[in-house]
């Protein structure tokens, strides 16, 4: 594909918007990961949330 | 009968309903994402004075009207909490500001990247780009004043306040280019200043985009609030030791 004699100015747009979108998801990821992880640790030492349902998270 | 902000401001549910709707936004917003990124590099010409850098507006574009949404969204989101006292509308204007910042940060650079080859130069100090960088200012204030303050609720409130005074850079940045001489093109009219051969690949690629960030605004939301049930717990848990050791003490 040929973009002509600014290619550069478009790929680094593409990839600056490629790499920040991603980094959002993956910290998204990360930290529902983490949370999760910390409350069922809470929970696993029989604190219980006075409002807690099973299964939802 | 209940309307629908009532019946989502029980977290409970909402983490309910977001279980469900999360997938299915994600999945529409990388399906949309991939047939607009084809038509914005395959089906779609080069503009017969910009060349091959038109294909910049089809992020440049999506970016900056989040950039704007995001911002509204966050000050719909304060009024709620200062007003209505909505459990999760401070949820959702805390989750919502490192996205719009993040947007505002993508649509500046696209944006500079964009102005070079176009203006011959990467940065003016007219009104647009400068109201959009007050904007991005904005929003790190936003994050920074909430993480200075220890008090949830303080920091709730007054973040708040600070969002809504905030919201007056919206109609000058959306207005900026008829009330000032600027560099930057007049705003895009989906109907009149788009070519239609631009029109499909700009109106997919900004509806991706707005999927992606409902998409990413509904996790952090999530996240958000197993942060506060942890916090809570481990609240409650100190509380239960300190009682316990109150009454070994007696």
């Amino acid at each position: 594909m040929d973009l002509g004699p600014h290619a550069a100015f478009i790929w680094i747009s593409y990839a600056a918007v490629t790499v920040t979108v991603t980094g959002l998801i993956l910290w998204l990821i990360a930290d529902g990961r983490k949370q999760a992880a910390d409350l069922e640790a809470l929970e696993r030492q029989g604190v219980k949330r006075r409002s807690s349902s099973p299964g939802v998270r | 009968m209940q309307t629908l902000t009532q019946r989502l401001a029980n977290p409970t549910r909402f983490m309910e309903l977001s279980a469900r709707l999360l997938p299915w936004i994600s999945a529409a917003a990388a399906v949309l994402l991939a047939y607009g990124l084809y038509l914005a590099f395959f089906a779609s010409p080069a503009d017969y004075q910009q060349g091959e850098t038109v294909r910049i507006m089809y992020i440049h574009v999506p970016c900056a009207w989040l950039a704007m949404m995001v911002y509204a969204l966050i000050a719909l989101s304060s009024f709620g909490l200062l007003v209505f006292r909505h459990p999760l509308a401070d949820v959702s204007a805390k989750a919502a500001a490192p996205l719009g910042a993040a947007f505002t940060f993508l649509a500046l650079l696209t944006g500079s990247l964009w102005g070079k080859p176009m203006w011959g130069t990467y940065w003016v100090w007219d009104a647009r780009l400068t109201s959009v960088l007050i904007l991005f200012f904005l929003y790190l204030g936003l994050i920074a004043l909430r993480s200075a303050l220890e008090d949830e609720s303080a920091a709730s409130k007054l973040t708040a306040i600070l969002a809504l005074v905030g919201v007056t850079i919206l109609p000058i940045i959306k207005f900026s280019v008829d009330w000032w001489n600027t560099l930057h093109q007049p705003s895009t009219d989906f109907t009149s200043t788009v070519d239609p051969s631009m029109r499909l690949p700009l109106l997919v690629m900004a509806v991706a985009f707005t999927l992606l960030f409902f998409a990413m605004h509904l996790k952090a939301m999530r996240n958000e609030i197993l942060r506060r049930r942890v916090k809570a717990l481990r609240t409650q848990a100190v509380a239960g030791r300190d009682r316990l050791a109150a009454q070994g003490a007696e």
